[in-house]
């Protein structure tokens, strides 16, 4: 895009993009064309992030991260091998590169010559305690479901900076495991998280304090090179208001996790910036297909019908967002976007259930305020389903234990994802032996496609199998993907380089050793 | 003096009671919400083996009652327990929260009694006219917003727009002292409900007093307005205030939970949001001990001082 007004801007964009030529070849490339991040990059001060976090509970350990403060926090102290680039594809990190056999289920993984703050090189000896620590069985980390297909045992280091990773079976993603949320390498032996914790990131410890603010400063010897900012503080505001008040009132120079009002509100006022990352959280129905009335998939498809996602996106998450098409993942690596969009045809629906023998039916939706949305979602498709002679009672449920509640309860209700590679929702929620299976879509043929794409080592090869896959859940699947919903963060006007095509939980979303203060 | 013994006896004894009894509602409570700390913090990733494994580690797959009975008799020793969540003993959660919260009370209480007390004083000296009814009306349009919508209002004006304030206490941690400005619009914000419950009883007490015949009998000797005012009058106006008084700083060191959100102060009110969301037992169960105890301590004093002040009016153990 030649902007003829700002020839200046241009330039320099172009002169940050070849500066970063070497780093892109070696995987790690950022998009610096935004003219937003113009200007060249101001070495010093200190930032402060404002992110809801989890009170005086809070941990540094990197692997027991579960919110996303957790996760800003653990990815400034600490590096994972590798990480997700803006389409979910793994990106490599600490990992210099890898390489399969022939079958797949063997990979050599070669890491850079990276530090730990402390000074002591990362070896793969550090790999595979942090791998060991997270599959510990007494232990519950998150990242252990991710790391499962790793055979931990008969893995091992053939070197200082090398590793064989043996798998159960073949995996052609094995990279997206390595690039798992919370997957964090520590040093050898690593216990002690919240007093000094050593990381190879790059930012080193300063101070914690649990649930009010982390202070961490610049780590010279970055292998990516030292970050632009002398510190950054993280510190902790659960209220929304409270975040925005700050960012207006100049205590903290960027808030996480803005409401779309806000946005609006603040967006082109000339005070703060505001970004938004696209295609970040999965706003979905989730029906359950092995009961009734969803196991008929003549009644899945009505309810593809019913909805109107334009009025579910501009009503319940404030126009902030895009619609879906019932597919997870858009503007992933793998995602079918050569599917018709699905359109709302209420004749159409009124038909199909007629057929399923499902007149005047009525089901319950299960909610909750345990996301932005969700109650108004769960109304504004009550009121879709009642023109198609479909009567939903809306059923509000608590907020701590959602989740689980609704992974085998009810049939009907309220869904929404954070970015995840396609692959990972595919294993995590779509097959017969899936932990978090929602939707209870349990098909032995579509395990064995995944089975199949998992030994498929050409990429176009594999990549038709996912369209196989993706077109058999577009057809009659369980989840009624509505919409993906835009993260929104709030920055200072001197804020520079903060990434606007990173969704929530990749690599580049809140990575403060890019960013810089004009 | 037997009586105030043997009344501060049964009132200590009673305190007790009632200090067992909230923290025995307490646990039933918490157990009976829906899901546990494993299914809590386990969030969007409710893997049945996952929440399994976090409730083998916290020890909640053990019977209630052994938990509660565990945590009792630590109690005794005056262990308070762990965090389930952290495995950070539940006295340092206390201790920390306890700071902001106790600051932000005594910087309240500390405005609240002479300007409760004066308005009341006021408004009764000039009762029916301008000064009374001014005060009377301010103090019930005040008295009727609600807390969080004060709290919002006074930040967009005096933070946001004027930028005579910070508009939060975020990063400061406990070091509120360090940032005095930070804590005007909290303490604002705090005091605007008390003050007008308060100048109210006062301005009523005054004016029943006031109209008593052991006034009137006080004027005929000749005793000047101002000595019959504080001297005669106001005592027998304190002993509701006080138990007024006794109750505010009850709200106050509990923690006030909208306020320490909208403001970002990490005091009780914070812990106890934290801890009740993520099922947290054990910060739960210390929290409601320390208010219990806290509770009957402050209304024993009340009642002491209001018998003192006001000995016919009796007082109800």
């Amino acid at each position: 895009m030649y902007d003829e007004r700002h020839p200046a801007l241009r330039r320099r964009g172009f002169l940050a993009a070849t500066s970063l030529g070497a780093l892109a070849l070696a995987g790690c490339g950022t998009d610096d064309s935004d003219p937003k991040s113009g200007g060249a990059p101001k070495s010093g001060g200190r930032l402060r992030a404002a992110f809801a976090g989890g009170g005086a509970s809070e941990t540094l350990d990197p692997h027991l991260a579960n919110l996303f403060a957790d996760a800003a926090r653990a990815k400034a102290l600490y590096d994972k091998l590798a990480d997700y680039g803006p389409d979910l594809s793994a990106q490599p990190r600490l990992a210099e590169k890898w390489e399969t056999n022939k079958t797949l289920d063997r990979w050599q993984v070669t890491l850079r010559q990276a530090t730990f703050h402390d000074g002591r090189p990362v070896t793969a000896a550090d790999v595979l305690y942090s791998y060991r620590r997270i599959a510990d069985p007494d232990q519950a980390f998150r990242a252990k479901a991710s790391l499962e297909p790793i055979d931990l045992d008969a893995s091992r280091a053939t070197g200082q900076r090398s590793i064989e990773f043996v798998l159960k079976r073949p995996t052609a993603e094995f990279p997206n495991v390595l690039a798992a949320f919370g997957a964090y390498i520590v040093p050898e032996k690593a216990t002690d998280f919240d007093k000094n914790p050593i990381g190879s990131g790059p930012f080193r410890f300063v101070s914690f304090a649990p649930g009010r603010s982390a202070v961490f400063r610049r780590y010279d010897d970055y292998w990516e090179g030292a970050p632009h900012l002398d510190e950054v503080e993280f510190v902790v505001a659960n209220e929304e208001s409270a975040r925005v008040n700050a960012l207006l009132g100049g205590q903290v120079e960027y808030a996480h996790e803005l409401n779309p009002t806000t946005a609006r509100a603040h967006e082109g006022s000339g005070q703060i910036e505001i970004v938004r990352l696209r295609n970040s959280a999965m706003q979905a129905f989730c029906m359950k297909t092995d009961r009734p009335p969803f196991d008929d998939a003549r009644v899945r498809q009505a309810f593809f019908l019913i909805a109107d996602r334009k009025e579910l996106v501009d009503g319940a998450l404030s126009g902030a967002g895009a619609v879906g098409n019932d597919l997870f993942g858009k503007g992933y690596e793998y995602y079918d976007d050569s599917l018709p969009q699905r359109e709302q045809d209420l004749d159409k629906a009124r038909a199909l259930l007629k057929r399923a023998g499902a007149e005047n039916l009525k089901v319950t939706l299960d909610t909750s305020a345990v996301a932005a949305g969700f109650t108004e979602a769960a109304s504004i498709f009550r009121d879709q389903a009642a023109k198609a002679g479909v009567t939903v009672d809306v059923k509000m449920g608590s907020k701590d234990s959602y989740w689980a509640d609704i992974l085998n309860n009810g049939t009907l209700c309220c869904y929404r994802s954070g970015a995840l590679p396609i692959e990972a929702h595919i294993s995590q929620r779509l097959l017969t032996g899936s932990t978090t299976n929602a939707t209870k879509w349990r098909h032995k043929d579509f395990d064995a496609l995944y089975a199949q794409a998992q030994s498929t080592r050409d990429e176009t090869a594999r990549a038709a199998v996912y369209d196989r896959m993706q077109r058999r859940l577009y057809s009659e699947g369980g989840f009624l993907i509505w919409g993906f919903a835009d993260w929104i963060l709030g920055t200072a006007r001197t804020v520079r380089g903060v990434e606007a095509k990173a969704p929530a939980n990749t690599l580049d979303w809140a990575r403060f050793d890019k960013v810089w203060l004009a | 003096m037997n009586g105030l013994r043997s009344f501060v006896a049964r009132r200590l004894l009673l305190g007790a009671v009632q200090t067992v009894a909230v923290v025995l509602l307490v646990f039933a409570l918490t157990e009976a919400l829906p899901g546990d700390a494993a299914v809590a913090l386990a969030g969007d990733q409710p893997d049945p083996a996952r929440i399994a494994a976090i409730r083998e580690a916290m020890r909640l797959d053990e019977p209630a009652h052994e938990r509660l009975a565990d945590w009792a008799t630590g109690l005794l020793h005056g262990d308070l327990g762990t965090s389930l969540v952290s495995g950070r003993p539940v006295g340092q959660y206390i201790a920390e929260g306890f700071g902001p919260t106790l600051l932000l009370a005594t910087l309240t209480l500390v405005l609240l009694i002479p300007l409760g007390f004066g308005l009341g004083v006021l408004a009764a000296r000039h009762e029916g006219r301008l000064a009374d009814r001014l005060i009377s009306s301010v103090t019930l349009a005040v008295y009727a917003i609600p807390e969080f919508a004060l709290g919002v209002l006074l930040v967009t004006v005096l933070a946001l727009q004027l930028a005579w304030l910070p508009p939060t206490a975020v990063g400061y941690g406990t070091d509120l002292l360090g940032h005095p400005a930070a804590l005007v619009l909290p303490v604002l914000v705090l005091l605007s409900r008390p003050v007008c419950s308060l100048s109210r009883l006062v301005r009523a007490g005054m004016i029943d007093a006031l109209a008593s015949p052991y006034v009137a009998q006080a004027r005929r000797y000749g005793i000047s307005g101002t000595r019959i005012r504080y001297t005669h009058a106001l005592p027998n106006a304190l002993a509701p205030a006080v138990q007024q008084l006794a109750r505010t700083v009850d709200w106050l060191l509990c923690g006030v939970i909208v306020v320490e959100a909208l403001y970002v102060i990490p005091g009780l009110g914070t812990v106890l949001l934290n801890a009740v969301a993520e099922r947290d037992v054990p910060v739960v169960q210390g929290l409601a001990v320390m208010f219990g105890v806290l509770t009957v301590a402050l209304n024993l004093g009340a009642d002491l001082v209001a018998q003192r002040l006001a000995p016919r009016a009796g007082v109800a153990a």
